[in-house]
């Protein structure tokens, strides 16, 4: 990759950030809360990400930019009103900006004309009671007289341009695409060699160029240097345009900069701003993070050595020893911190999805978001936005009746749709909560019985009913729409939440709506586990894969020819794996009555019956991966390391489903446990 | 041969060029012994040696794949080198080690019965390993070195840690080339 492509990822995760901050700012203005700070934070967004684009010479983006900050600026001026309809449209400037980025970000160009109509709503809107078009406002086709124009460019940078990130070469380039330029350099500041400071600037150069572009053209090379160089722009005294005399003394210096470039609150901001954050590779993070997780099993292994003392030997070492813990859980709750973030970043993106929606759905919804603050795993972050889209799909296209409708029963027309998230003891609590007609249950069994999903005879609990919603292809809306309806969507929604170690919980009430509830971990890199000993060997089942687990009574597991055994539980018959098979574990327990079934539900909520030995205890463990010096293992998710030292290997219970032919197979081998009262 | 030869000189120098201290030519190689066969192993792909330790066994692997240990934090797999060469299971006891040893960008450990000497081989001095009737396991080797009144084996990191696909398409094309020759 070269360094120029690394630049641009930068400037496109950027511009994500700030695109954020944008459509946090306008919620602010809209809603009335917003002041003038906010308005210059926007102001800000949009400049960055103009200026950023110039660089890269994003043409598009920066003038759909150009346009937008320019009536940004008239707002911040205060000659603009943040009018209700003025709002609505900065809301629609940005969705449009965001995808003019993506268009930049994937090369993909929207069609010629994409914007134009937002341009002109946006010149429109600027234009209205502008006293004076101020040329540095103006569009590139504004007031300079056609023809050539030759000016006579003075650019000294100060020592520390570099540090600012500018070139003066590619400045240079800049303005040669404006017209044919000679450049003079003056190297009178130049030092001797052994006194040069490679990181400093000392040339300083005369740039005559003659150009039919505006002045303003030119001015805008230097936008960005402005403030680290000593800049003047005249016309050149020979030049043939007959104002050329007037005009000479009309020199800019650095200082009077185009009105775009920062006001002196903006400035000093800036330099505030800097100190409060670091960019840092996730990776450092993530090798940090590891290691906490080595001392945290370290220090139990401490701690257990500790315990085995008498306790009047050495009380000294002892207090160490607990003072040493609760450093190291406070230690790994900040390193943890250092990894979440707020999911804002992931719910930002959603107030515009729901406000295309419902357009396209003709629904008339409001958005309602809380705890955006709340911090979450930055991984978990990245797993959260399409379930999110999904689910608010549904709830808009399922969920919230027409507006007709919902007068019809009493409910105000607009309809609303709640997006929260808190955290509660160690989980995440994300909520999408709609007030809509709520989950039509019979329809839905009724959709499922026809598909063979439910059998013709069973009469499923409503929870049942309700997590149908999430079987593959399965749908209750009757038209196929661009929103939803092809039944692929909440399907998604459960794998990724698996995925990430999640759990639904679906809550609705016919006619008042429904609620889904994404309980999450805080993080991926630990992990609930129940340890279980299957002989000598120990593995680890994931809590949130176990549905129970139990001791059977010998009447209720049963052969099945050609299937292996099965668990008779409460009218449903659940595949028995025994896991010493599975994975050729020696002196293990063979009778499933003497050792304990856990029920494992993995993907697709097939469930099967785990033949363990015992159950040694609930513990969280580091996830440590497997594929990193070895190859990856069917049924094995990864590995962690105990209190003792020892490796103890994670069960992937969805890779074990997967493979019960498997299971069957090996079970055929060793002799089968007696089964003597099977029948009884 | 020909070609067998070149290519074991070619690695030992590379070893020998990357080897810090060393004189221009030669490399340097850790010995260790299986029975009573001393083997050779680069010594910079070597990251330590330790005791043998219980490990934890991963399923469905092969049975040279002895399982895997906690080194510091980091999951390490140990492969025994006596039943890869096909000379059946070691009877692993604290006496036994395992050598750590970097295979290109994966940690592996080495199970052998004891770590005995270092040697410094001048890459004149490999002799290419004798063409046997193993055409899959041909590559296991690098070369052997005769010493003064023994011979070391090198042992070829490559070839051990190529991966179970490559090594089944390998003996398959050579189960196939043999079909067509008979």
């Amino acid at each position: 990759m070269t360094s120029l492509d690394d630049f641009k990822k930068t400037y496109f995760e950027e511009c994500g950030e700030l695109l954020d901050q944008l459509y946090a700012g306008l919620a602010d203005i809209a809603e009335g809360r917003g002041d003038n700070e906010t308005l210059h934070a926007v102001f800000r967004a949009v400049h960055s990400i103009k200026g950023g684009g110039g660089a890269f010479g994003f043409a598009r983006l920066v003038s759909f930019a150009h346009a937008f900050e320019t009536l940004l600026d008239m707002m911040r001026d205060g000659r603009i009103g943040a009018t209700p309809e003025v709002a609505a449209l900065l809301v629609r400037a940005t969705d449009t900006l965001s995808d003019l980025i993506d268009a930049a970000r994937t090369g993909q160009e929207r069609p010629p004309g994409f914007e134009a109509e937002l341009v002109q709503a946006l010149q429109a809107a600027a234009g209205g009671d502008t006293p004076a078009p101020r040329h540095d406002q103006a569009p590139a086709e504004a007031n300079e007289p056609a023809g050539t124009t030759r000016y006579c460019i003075r650019f000294a940078p100060h020592p520390d341009l570099f540090q600012r990130a500018n070139d003066p070469l590619l400045l240079i380039r800049a303005l040669k695409r404006l017209g044919p330029v000679a450049v003079e350099p003056d190297l009178a500041r130049l030092p001797d060699l052994s006194a040069i400071d490679p990181e400093q600037a000392y040339l300083a150069w005369t740039i005559h160029l003659a150009t039919a572009s505006p002045r303003t053209a030119v001015e805008e090379v230097f936008e960005f240097a402005a403030d680290d160089c000593d800049l003047s722009i005249a016309l050149e005294p020979d030049a043939d345009t007959g104002a050329a005399a007037a005009r000479a003394e009309s020199a800019v210096t650095g200082k009077a900069n185009p009105a775009a470039q920062p006001t002196p609150g903006r400035t000093s901001e800036a330099a505030g701003e800097q100190p409060h954050s670091i960019r840092v590779d996730v990776e450092k993070v993530d090798r940090v993070v590891n290691l906490v997780g080595e001392l945290v099993i370290s220090q139990a292994a401490l701690a257990q050595f500790g315990q085995s003392l008498p306790p009047d030997l050495c009380p000294a070492l002892l207090n160490g020893l607990e003072t040493l813990s609760q450093h190291l859980r406070e230690l790994q709750e900040s390193v943890m911190a250092i990894r979440a973030q707020p999911v804002k970043s992931v719910f930002s993106r959603m107030p515009r999805l729901v406000r295309e929606l419902a357009s396209q759905l003709g629904k008339e919804v409001r958005l309602v978001v809380t705890g955006e603050a709340t911090e979450i795993d930055k991984t978990v972050i990245e797993q959260l936005a399409d379930p999110l889209t999904h689910l608010l799909r549904n709830a808009l296209d399922h969920g919230i009746e027409s507006p007709e409708l919902r007068e019809a029963n009493g409910k105000p027309r607009q309809g609303t749709v709640h997006l929260g998230a808190e955290q509660r003891s160690g989980r995440i609590l994300i909520e999408i909560a709609d007030d809509g007609q709520g989950i039509d249950r019979p329809k839905l069994l009724a959709r499922a019985r026809q598909r063979g999903l439910v059998a013709k005879d069973a009469v499923p609990t409503e929870e049942e009913i309700d997590n149908l919603v999430f079987a593959p292809g399965l749908s209750t809306a009757t038209n196929v729409s661009q929103v939803s309806g092809r039944g692929v969507g909440m399907d998604v929604v459960k794998r990724n939440m698996q995925a990430l170690g999640g759990r639904i919980i679906i809550e609705s009430r016919s006619g008042t709506g429904s609620r889904f509830i994404l309980s999450l971990p805080l993080t991926l890199a630990i992990l609930d586990g129940m340890t279980v000993a299957v002989g000598q060997q120990t593995y680890i089942v994931p809590i949130t894969n176990i549905v129970e687990s139990l001791r059977p009574r010998r009447a209720d597991i049963h052969s099945v020819v050609g299937r292996g055994d099965v668990l008779a539980i409460r009218g449903e018959y659940v595949p028995l794996l025994y896991l010493h098979c599975a994975f050729g574990v020696a002196d293990a327990e063979t009778d499933p009555c003497r050792g304990i079934i856990v029920i494992v539900e993995g993907e697709g909520r097939r469930r099967i019956g785990l033949v363990v030995d015992e159950l040694l205890g609930q513990q969280q463990v580091v996830v440590k991966s497997l594929e990193a010096n070895y190859d990856s293992v069917d049924g094995i998710g990864g590995a962690t390391i105990l209190g003792n030292g020892r490796v103890a290997l994670i069960l992937d219970v969805s890779g074990l489903s997967a493979n019960d032919a498997l299971a069957v197979a090996s079970r055929a081998e060793p002799p089968p446990p007696p089964p003597p009262h099977v029948l009884q | 041969m020909q070609s067998a030869l070149s290519q074991s000189a070619a690695i030992a120098g590379l070893a020998a060029a990357r080897a810090a201290g060393g004189t221009e030519q030669t490399a340097q190689f850790i010995t260790f012994t299986i029975g009573a066969q001393e083997y050779g192993i680069d010594i910079m792909v070597v990251r330590e040696i330790k005791g043998w330790a219980e490990t934890t066994p991963i399923p469905k692997a092969p049975q040279h794949m002895r399982g895997v240990i906690n080194l510091r934090g980091v999951i390490v797999p140990i492969f025994d080198l006596r039943a890869r060469f096909g000379m059946g299971l070691t009877e692993a006891s604290r006496m036994h080690v395992v050598i750590i040893v970097d295979a290109g960008t994966r940690t592996v450990g080495l199970l052998v019965d004891a770590v005995s000497d270092i040697i410094s081989v001048e890459p004149a001095a490999v002799r290419p390993v004798p063409d046997l009737d193993l055409a899959a396991e041909d590559n296991l080797l690098q070369g052997l070195v005769p010493l003064e009144d023994r011979m070391v084996t090198l042992v070829s990191l490559d070839g051990l840690f190529r991966s179970s696909a490559a090594l089944e398409a390998a003996t398959a094309a050579a189960a196939a080339a043999a079909n067509l020759a008979a």
